[in-house]
């Protein structure tokens, strides 16, 4: 924020300036970019009276001086009679043309040509007003590879007319990528989405995008409580309820009743009711469940999605019991991810104690990041002790677990001898987790 | 998403027939591997998908803890019969499929005679993808 005025929300209007001026749109997005960088450099120690016109103006300068530079001779003669038509008039419509612009951009940096990478960056340039080192930052790459990221998301949309508005779904599909991103770097990108979806239900009233605005809120107020301070997973059922954001859950429903209320349902509204029914509830063990599981065939009847189908899952196996999570689990195809954690976690409720304990290890290998990782190993231990017994004779050993009157194991050939003495010692493999208590050792 | 593509000098998969090691190769082929490691990268810039590229030298060793007070206890150089790293490429794309394919283009690069080594290069996932918000939190 620079000045009182939020710098980031003047490019997109800047840029829309620039295109009714005749430029086109990868150029004078370009231009708007190195002239914010400018700006946030010479700002602080140099105010705009006017920033709004200020961006405009240096924008505009840049663009002719590119469109020079590429002899494109055409573009500036162009661009200069327009200037001068425009000049004039172009403050007094600025603000009215504004809105539509930036509406416009959304849809522009959203459009299904693009790979959903391509449309994120795309989106926090144009529309985010973030600089190329901020969203590099953002996602870990080098800013050189970000550059080029854009402008080839760009080039991908030349033939597309700013103007041209898609589909809704497409532009809150790209917002929610940015949303459930993760937070790295300076920028916050869960926070970055909240504010482009804020403005974008302040210019659509389609009432997926409120849901989605909706969605976002209820997620966001519950954010501190998913991990602990080093970073481990904390599951629902065990999150601190206290440490929800209570206005953001207040304002997430409000929006969310009055889109509901349009009868015109779609996913985000539906995935936000269900996140409003796991708020709504003071524990983990009030929560209605059964409630949630209509939710999930509302939201199957409108996408159909492998994911939301292995969602459901969980939702039926705590609404009807484990079993019935089995069952709903079995349509849910191979390959989702997360399956086999789920199935873990069912079998665990289901009793199967030692088929769960082998799913969690296998959903630890399969886990994306290492705090689910860390999350599912630490699941494998079971949840009730398991009694050895190690019955040594000279050079044999003879394991019994639990209460076996048969030896489990046999070792014939202990290497250390007969007449080995010390210390015992327990542990277990690489990548497994164990606790071990009550060790006696007894001559026989 | 993000990927480590490890280039070995050895280690991996039984080489393809006719392989042969750098040491054989004549210094002009040796230039020509290089500048396609360099011009492999450029492209990977260009397209927006280089994170990083590195190459280590074959010199190293094993290390490790000796216990409380006690210098590191080192194991090395490297075995000639072991595993053994030459670099890596770390990109940022779109899908494993992906991944794959530039993998198999990194593994073309020329070796004696200007012929593709096709060397088997090693793709490991990054884990760090976004936790979930949904049930699966639940879990």
């Amino acid at each position: 924020m620079l000045c009182g005025v939020p710098l980031r929300d003047l490019v997109p209007s800047s840029i829309g300036a620039l295109v009714r001026r005749g430029a086109d749109f990868a150029s004078a997005e370009d231009a708007v970019q190195d002239a914010l960088v400018i700006a946030l450099r010479t700002w602080p120690d140099d105010p705009p009276r006017d920033p709004q016109a200020w961006l405009i103006t240096a924008a505009w300068h840049r663009f002719i001086d590119a469109a020079r530079s590429t002899t494109a001779r055409r573009a500036r003669e162009v661009a200069d009679v327009r200037s001068r038509a425009v000049g004039v008039a172009a403050e007094a419509q600025r603000d009215v043309a504004a809105s539509d612009d930036t509406l416009d951009l959304y849809f522009l940096c959203a459009h299904p040509s693009l790979s959903p990478s391509a449309a994120v960056a795309l989106t926090l340039r144009a529309v985010g007003g973030l600089t190329t080192r901020q969203i590099a930052a953002a996602f870990l790459v080098p800013e050189a590879t970000m550059g080029q990221r854009i402008s080839r998301a760009k080039r991908r949309i030349s033939e597309v007319h700013l103007g041209e508005r898609g589909e809704v779904a497409t532009v809150c599909r790209v917002l929610y990528l940015v949303f459930t991103a993760g937070y790295d770097g300076d920028v916050d990108l869960a926070a970055e989405a909240i504010r482009l979806t804020r403005r974008l239900a302040g210019l659509s009233d389609d009432p997926e995008v409120h849901g989605l605005l909706a969605l976002m809120l209820l997620h966001h107020a519950r954010r501190g409580s998913r991990t602990d301070p080093q970073g481990r997973l904390i599951p629902l059922g065990e999150q601190d309820r206290t440490s929800w954001d209570t206005r953001l859950i207040q304002e997430g429903i409000e929006i969310l009743v009055v889109a509901l209320a349009r009868d015109d349902l779609g996913e985000y509204q539906a995935q936000a009711a269900i996140a409003a029914l796991h708020v709504d509830a003071p524990d983990a063990a009030s929560t209605d469940w059964v409630q949630i599981v209509e939710w999930y065939d509302e939201l199957l009847r409108i996408t159909d999605s492998p994911v939301v189908r292995l969602n459901r899952a969980v939702a039926v196996g705590e609404a009807d019991g484990a079993a019935a999570g089995l069952a709903a689990l079995a349509l849910v195809p191979p390959h989702v991810p997360r399956r086999i954690a789920v199935e873990a976690h069912l079998r665990e409720r289901a009793g199967e104690r030692a088929a769960a304990a082998d799913l969690y290890t296998l959903a630890a290998a399969a886990a994306a990041n290492t705090a689910e990782r860390n999350h599912l190993m630490r699941s494998v231990a079971p949840s009730a002790w398991t009694h050895l017994r190690i019955e040594l004779d000279g050079t044999t050993a003879e394991v019994f677990v639990g209460d076996a009157t048969e030896p489990d194991l046999t070792v014939s050939d202990l290497k250390l001898g007969a007449d080995a003495s010390g210390g015992v010692g327990l542990w277990v493999d690489q990548g497994s987790v164990a606790t071990f208590a009550n060790l006696t050792v007894t001559q026989g | 998403m993000k990927y480590l593509l490890l280039k070995h000098y050895r280690g991996g998969p039984e080489p393809v027939e006719g392989w042969t090691t750098m040491d054989r190769w004549t210094p002009d082929e040796v230039d020509a591997h290089i500048q396609f490691m360099r011009d492999f990268a450029a492209q990977l810039e260009e397209n927006g998908e280089l994170v990083s590229a590195d190459a280590v030298s074959p010199d190293g060793t094993f290390v490790r803890h000796a216990g409380e007070g006690r210098p590191p206890v080192t194991d090395g150089p490297f075995a000639e019969s072991k595993d053994l790293i030459a670099g890596w490429m770390i990109i940022d794309v779109d899908s494993w499929e992906r991944a794959l394919e530039r993998a198999a283009q990194l593994s073309a690069a020329p070796g004696a005679g200007g012929q593709p080594i096709c060397e088997w290069i090693e793709v490991r996932p990054f884990m760090s993808e976004p936790p979930s918000h949904d049930e699966l939190a639940a879990l």
